[in-house]
């Protein structure tokens, strides 16, 4: 049995330890929020924050993980009130098709803890989730749009 | 789940409008409740639902309304637009408004009254504008005559006004939500005028999407994540050369391994691992020893198929698009004759939601959950693969995750429901892998053209032939639809005339032809089909005949346009837009243009580009379309920046090549897709022009290539004629 920190609940997985935190996450503990889209950190659908930082779950064996990770899903993020990210995704309307867009949106709120102001070429070189509805424009502006909003609250 | 089920949890009501707009309510609940999709019995709950006003109205006693939606939604926003569309005739309250996604069975039931559901070549709006809005008219003039009544007026001296419905002179006022239930025992009316569009107040209106919120906080199920309880997962593999056979496989070898319930033969050509979950699947899947009998295509490479092609660019060949004067004489007659050869790769569609269907198969009826863009035809197939008869069969249709054409066939419907009839009475969902979705895909066809065009003694295009040699979509798909000659979908954007997919010029000699060479690799209908491959030949070769000329493209283009206004038009707006005769690009960066009609719309572009030390950057694309109508200017600005992003993907990246039969490419690592950091800014221009219908989702692919390869062109004196950019090195003119 292993335990996992998943937003902000420990969690009991009976589940071998080369499986993907993917996997676990959406089938063990039951939160498919969290998409699959390739398997192998190309697309960025899996996108979890461990311990605060965007990362491929995908491609995160269950062993790597500890009960002492924090790990937020989609499902966690913003679990008072939406994240500003969420939030501007609605008004900007965003989301197309909508698969990619949940680890769109971890990617954004991560980059975003870590760089309050990012320029358009760190969004550009930061946020490489693939979206194959073609949102990009839109996520440009609603990073942009979501940090402006963090800063002057902040 | 019936729809008066599903009329109770219609949508908006997402965890991000619970909590995010009610204040903080059910956190901890929300974070750990997540989608069921149970198998319950047809009509459990009718009883206790909302009656209809008619087949596309429903308003509960709260005056929420809710639409019905016939088409699938897979990002392209049609579901909001139609919403829009009917709200327009209803006079209801925006804000108010819901939907639902109609069943194919109840669809049948109901002797179609929804009408037709595919959701193919742009049509979801254009193919049904008309009785959708019908549908919202006819609802309200039930719903005033049902208060009309109640009061003792005549109808006719009742206004409405966002689902509110007065009786001036009597000074009374109801809503929609309170003669619902009355309306719906009145008959419908006959002779209904619609509203002239200039009058739209709710269609024409940049709305937000009516689906968005369940797509932000993860609550949203696709069919990749039904969950149901005693549910089994399933992974097939078929065999990697199309058309080659399942030979054999070793179940012992994997059956002792943890959570495997099963391992079977699907059909002719694929195995499946059945287990508890994905990953004890995936696991023994890759572990399970398979035979395959590869066919008499092992030995198929891209180089035999472009091979195959080449000689069709000479072939004789009977099949003729669009024939003027005679092209072949005037040809062999001038002596300013220039040949260019181009080709056009196989792609994936790669959606990011890959192929999958959830089948709950027993002796007395069979149930599907998830993604198609064809429900009727889908339940067709799960009736026949599930030996029922129809009526004993239903197709729960869910959004889907990107679809871009790959679910128009429901090949993965009978896979999954062979899958699932032998593990009778468990649900089992179907889920590909991305390796399998990527390599039993239905391909953009594979193709080669031949273009010859002379100039006259002043430098004008007097003949041109245009040779296409290739795979032919229809052939494999729609077999009825071919004619003796061939496949009448070949010439998407060249055909003489006619509101769908027109050739924009007129050139005095022209023979545009096709040469049928079908390779074994299965093609489909990949957003844009045809009009892809067209629109690069003839833009960029238009484009080629401009510089032998020495005429500017666009003054060039121009004079080959006078007939065709609506073509030039836009061509003009997107000039216009990036200032092709009035401004000049920035310092080293470059501009090209391309036009063309596709799906009943006109498009154009104009790119910006620059190369420097062999690596190219779009810095901007101006679009132009002329969709006749708009019914969302921002769905629309969305849909052309996405199909930007679909066409600039296939022109960089997209190519899938053959060998020893199969195709190679296994994952995004080796079939790349534009990112954000490649993305260039899109400035979206619509000159809707009235009078006809056409789509959006799919033109502007097409001219998103070749503007950007004319722009190369001019930046770098390289003509690109092979497809994708990524094989050419763009470095050394
Ligand atoms: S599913 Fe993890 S990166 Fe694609
Ligand atoms: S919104 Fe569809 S893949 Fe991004």
């Amino acid at each position: 049995m292993a335990k996992l920190n998943i937003n902000g609940k420990v969690v009991e997985v009976d589940v071998e330890e080369d499986t993907p935190l993917l996997w676990v996450i959406r089938e063990h503990v039951g939160l498919t929020g969290t998409k699959y889209g390739c398997g192998v950190a190309q697309c960025g659908a899996c996108t979890v924050h461990l311990d605060g930082v965007a990362t491929r779950s995908c491609a995160l064996p269950l062993s790597a993980v500890t009960e002492e990770n924090r790990i937020v899903t989609i499902e966690g993020l913003g679990a008072e009130t939406p994240h500003p990210v969420q939030q501007v995704w609605a008004e900007l309307d965003v989301a197309q098709c909508g698969y990619c867009q949940v680890g769109m949106i971890m990617a954004a709120s991560s980059l975003l803890a870590q760089n309050p102001s990012p320029s358009d070429d760190d969004i550009r070189a930061e946020i490489t989730n693939i979206c194959r509805c073609g949102t990009y424009p839109r996520v440009l502006a609603g990073v942009k749009l979501a940090a402006e909003r963090m800063t002057n609250r902040g | 789940m019936t729809m008066q089920q599903r009329t109770n949890s219609p949508s908006r009501t997402g965890r991000l409008s619970r909590r995010g707009f009610l204040a903080g309510a059910g956190a901890a609940a929300g974070a750990f409740s997540f989608g069921f999709s149970f198998p319950l019995p047809v009509r459990a709950v009718a009883q206790a639902a909302v009656k209809e006003v008619n087949a596309w109205v429903v308003i509960q006693p709260d005056d929420t309304v809710i639409i019905r939606i016939a088409r699938a939604e897979m990002g392209q926003g049609s579901l909001t637009g139609l919403a829009q569309l009917v709200a327009e005739e209803l006079e209801c309250d925006w804000d108010k408004v819901r939907f639902e996604l109609v069943e194919p069975g109840e669809n049948r039931r109901r002797d179609r009254v929804w009408r037709d559901q595919s959701t193919g070549g742009s049509r979801a709006i254009r193919g049904s504008q008309e009785y959708v809005r019908m549908g919202g008219a006819a609802a309200r003039s039930m719903l005033v005559q049902a208060a009309a009544q109640g009061w003792g007026v005549p109808a006719g001296q009742c206004t409405v006004a966002k689902g509110v419905i007065t009786h001036q002179a009597s000074g009374r006022s109801t809503t929609y939500g309170a003669v619902a239930e009355v309306a719906n025992g009145i008959a419908p009316p006959t002779g209904i005028t619609l509203k002239d569009p200039k009058d739209w107040t709710i269609a024409g209106q940049p709305a937000k999407r009516l689906d968005t919120l369940d797509k932000l906080d993860g609550s949203l199920v696709y069919g990749m994540d039904i969950a149901m309880p005693g549910m089994l997962v399933a992974i097939p593999k078929a065999c990697p050369v199309h058309g080659g056979k399942l030979k054999s496989f070793d179940a012992a070898a994997v059956s002792g391994m943890r959570g495997v319930k099963h391992v079977l033969r699907v059909d002719d050509e694929t195995v499946a691992v059945v287990a508890d979950t994905f990953w004890r699947a995936k696991t023994a899947l890759d572990a399970l020893p398979i035979e395959w009998d590869n066919g008499p295509n092992a030995n198929v490479s891209s180089e035999t198929i472009a091979e195959m092609l080449r000689e069709g660019l000479s072939a004789e060949t009977e099949y003729v698009g669009n024939r003027a004067g005679d092209a072949k004489g005037a040809l062999a007659r001038s002596s300013r004759v220039i040949e260019a050869d181009y080709g056009f790769p196989y792609q994936n569609h790669a959606p990011m939601e890959v192929i999958n269907a959830t089948v709950l198969w027993t002796p007395e009826r069979c149930e599907m959950w998830g993604p198609t863009q064809v429900a009727e035809a889908a339940l067709t197939a799960l009736a026949t693969a599930a030996g029922l008869p129809v009526e004993n069969c239903e197709v729960h249709v869910k959004r889907i995750g990107g679809s871009f054409g790959r679910r128009l066939t429901t090949e993965y419907v009978t896979m999954a429901t062979l899958i699932a009839k032998q593990v009778p009475g468990t649900p089992v969902k179907m889920m590909w892998t991305r390796e399998e979705d990527m390599v039993q895909g239905r391909y953009h066809p594979v193709t080669q053209c031949r273009l010859r065009g002379s100039l006259d003694a002043d430098g004008n295009l007097d003949a041109l032939h245009m040779r296409i040699s290739g795979q032919s979509i229809m052939a494999y798909m729609r077999p009825s639809i071919m004619t003796a000659n061939g496949d009448p979908v070949t010439f998407q954007g060249l055909m003489p005339d006619g509101a769908e997919m027109a050739i924009g010029y007129t050139i005095p000699n022209l023979l545009i032809d096709h040469a049928m060479r079908n390779p074994h690799i299965r093609p489909g209908a990949w957003r844009g089909v045809n009009l892809n491959q067209n629109a690069v030949y003839l833009e960029c070769f238009i484009d080629e005949m401009a510089q032998a000329a020495n005429v500017d493209p666009l003054v060039f283009r121009r004079k080959l346009m006078a007939n065709h206004p609506k073509h030039l038009a836009v061509l003009e707006a997107a000039a216009k837009g990036i200032g092709w005769e009035t401004t000049k690009p920035p310092e080293g960066v470059h501009r090209g243009l391309a036009q063309v009609m596709g799906f009943g719309s006109y498009v154009a572009a104009a790119a910006e580009v620059s190369v420097s030390a062999g690596r190219l950057k779009i810095h901007r694309i101006v679009a132009a379309t002329d969709p006749g109508y708009v019914v969302n200017p921002q769905q629309v600005e969305a849909q052309i920046a996405g199909s930007f992003v679909y066409g600039l993907s296939a022109m960089l990246y997209g190519e899938c090549t053959v060998k020893d039969g199969r195709i190679e490419q296994e994952n995004f690592d080796t079939y790349n897709v534009m990112r954000l950091d490649e993305m260039p800014v899109v400035e979206v221009i619509t000159v809707p022009s009235g009078g006809f219908w056409g789509g959006v989702g799919e033109p502007t692919i097409a001219v998103a290539a070749p503007a950007v390869l004319n722009a190369v062109f001019a930046a770098t004196g390289k003509r690109v004629r092979n497809l994708p950019l990524k094989n050419i090195d763009l470095g050394t003119s």
